[in-house]
């Protein structure tokens, strides 16, 4: 993609430009320029500078050099925050993209109704993670909850699944990709539908299965919608907060404490904005390097470059 | 045509895609289709059955539906807590971020656009740059300014950050470019200025991208968590998000109440959701932004 199509070189844009058009411009572009620099652009620098010091939120700052991260270096905790959320990045992205890839085919149908069945998919997409929480909390509640009354019905020992510190990290996965399979499922339902049905027809002329060229045209044409969500399931999900605050406060005993939630705990429950602006930048260089790697696997494994 | 169908390739004749092949036995589908569409919809309809249950109907096993419809327990949950107030912030906040980013966004993408002007790559590229940087990241120095500029726990502090975003301008520059030319010489020549080219002629033109970026804002300014939970403290400024949160720290075995608490906060989106669902779903599957 190119960023600036059509520039200067374009002789008729040339010709348009008048006086005024500067003022004009900065006009246009200097409340948001204003709004962006104060908090967008400032605020990154200023996050690294308090990776430096000593910060209570309140008293005057103190400079402590690489204090902070020597500490986040030996901290048990830190460590397995790191652990559950990739832990938990493994399970979900990979489980996401798979079923989000089947949703999606199954929707890309024309059967009598779809438009319920999409509508069914397409609802989790806009409940908030707060009331994916509190519903989640509900049906999974160990004594009362639907799910284990399904499985007390099906002879299955019931479990406190919230309330376990093997099964938490778990419950958390199976509520968030509840939330995010019906988004996956449109990225690639829009990408289904861009997929020419000429192609599909000779396939079928040739022999070739519906199952067949499911998997040997459409899903390679899929590369580039499956690698924008790669990437994008992966940067969410090592920003995992909201569901886990609501139901498990990061317990029991940590097993839920993934980094976001062990950052937002040093700065505002600790007071240690420092030590958590260390969190932040270790995790804004993880994320910048994950990101880094995914664009360029994906697009090494597309020669074509029929990228977006 | 669909609001989203916005690429030039799609308005100049629409190809033959993968999505009408049509099923020869359409039965089969339905078997499959019709657990996927439990599976995701029970959650949701399980939490409006316990809403109209009674507390006891909760506590039994093995769980069932309501034997009447007991409205009560909203009456309750919209009685025990400033849940009116809360729906209230929300709403002031998301709209005033839409109509902000709709505005703000539209000039700056214009700008970027269609004026080439002195610094306007670089800071363009600026813009572009602070989208891959994470809220988490910047949300303590963030909180610091705001507290700087004397607005803790208050509206503009949830309404400042979200006022315009990087994203809206980089949406709105890119549909700005697939414009012609054309349409605006006229109307320069004409001695038009590019105030009321921008207004009176393009804007109109942009029912389906401002329609995205106002969706778009919408939907992640209402349900935004971390960001209300930093900078509110006290009841009177929380939004429903931070509401429900308090509200079930409060109420957690009261499932009942809870249950019609949390189906207020999802309300609006919902029937905003329902209302326009074809819009929704093609703004966000265009732009790939949850």
């Amino acid at each position: 993609m190119r960023l600036f199509p059509g520039s200067e070189r374009d002789p008729r844009r040339q010709n348009r430009v008048r006086r005024g058009d500067q003022v004009t411009a900065w006009l246009m572009v200097t409340p948001s320029v204003l709004l962006i620099g104060l908090f967008g652009i400032v605020p990154v620098g200023w996050s690294f500078l308090l990776s430096f010091q000593r910060n209570d939120l309140q008293t005057p700052a103190q400079w402590v050099g690489l204090r902070n991260y020597r500490q986040l270096a030996h901290d048990p905790v830190f460590t397995d925050s790191v652990r559950h959320t990739v832990v938990y990045t493994v399970l979900f992205v990979p489980l996401t993209l798979l079923l989000s890839l089947l949703v999606a085919a199954a929707l890309n149908r024309r059967v009598r109704g779809m438009s319920v069945y999409r509508l069914a998919v397409f609802v989790p997409v806009v409940t908030s993670t707060v009331a994916t929480g509190v519903i989640f909390s509900w049906l999974l509640d160990p004594e009362f909850g639907l799910v284990n009354a399904v499985l007390g019905k099906l002879g299955l020992p019931t479990f406190g699944f919230f309330s376990s510190p093997h099964g938490a990290l778990f419950a958390v996965v199976a509520m968030t990709v509840w939330g995010w399979v019906g988004f996956g499922a449109l990225i690639f339902l829009a990408g289904l539908q861009s997929v020419p049905g000429d192609l599909l027809e000779a396939a079928a002329i040739d022999g070739c299965t519906r199952l067949g060229a499911f998997w040997r045209i459409q899903v390679p044409l899929l590369r580039p919608v499956s690698a924008f969500l790669l990437v994008w399931l992966t940067i969410n999900s090592l920003q995992l907060f909201d569901e886990v605050y609501v139901t498990t406060k990061g317990g029991p005993l940590h097993s839920t404490t993934v980094v976001v939630y062990y950052l937002y705990q040093q700065a505002f429950t600790f007071f240690h904005a420092g030590y958590a602006a260390a969190i932040a930048c270790v995790l804004f260089v993880v994320i910048a390097i994950v990101t880094a790697i995914q664009l360029r696997l994906t697009r090494d494994a597309n020669p074509t470059g029929a990228g977006r | 045509m669909t609001a989203g169908d916005t690429t030039p390739a799609r308005r100049a004749g629409r190809p033959r895609t993968g999505a009408g092949v049509r099923s020869r036995r359409p039965s089969g589908w339905h078997l499959l289709l019709v657990p996927l569409a439990l599976v995701m919809l029970v959650p949701l309809i399980w939490m409006l059955l316990t809403s109209l249950s009674t507390l006891e109907e909760t506590r039994r096993f093995p769980p069932g539906l309501p034997s009447s419809l007991h409205w009560g327990n909203y009456r309750q949950a919209w009685a025990e807590s400033p849940f009116a107030h809360w729906l209230l912030n929300s709403a002031i906040v998301s709209l005033t971020c839409v109509i902000s980013n709709l505005v703000l966004c539209s000039m700056a993408g214009y700008a970027f656009a269609r004026i080439r002007f002195a610094g306007s790559r670089l800071v363009f590229a600026a813009i572009l740059a602070t989208l891959m940087v994470p809220f988490q990241v910047v949300m303590i120095p963030t909180l610091l300014i705001v507290k700087h500029l004397g607005l803790v726990d208050s509206l503009p502090a949830l309404i400042a950050p979200n006022l315009v975003t990087p994203f809206g301008i980089y949406l709105l520059r890119q549909f700005f470019l697939s414009l012609p030319v054309e349409l605006e010489e006229a109307a320069l020549i004409d001695g038009a200025s590019r105030w009321r080219l921008l207004s009176r002629i393009l804007l109109p033109l942009m029912g389906p991208p401002l329609s995205t970026v106002a969706v778009l804002t919408f939907l992640s300014v209402w349900n935004d968590f971390l960001w209300p939970l930093v900078v509110t403290s006290s009841p009177s400024t929380m939004t429903v998000q931070i509401g429900l949160a308090t509200f079930q720290s409060a109420h957690f075995t009261n499932w009942p109440v809870l249950m019609a608490g949390t189906l207020l906060s999802q309300l609006p989106v919902l029937a905003l959701f329902l209302a326009g669902q074809r819009y929704f779903v093609s703004s966000i599957a265009n732009t790939g932004i949850k």
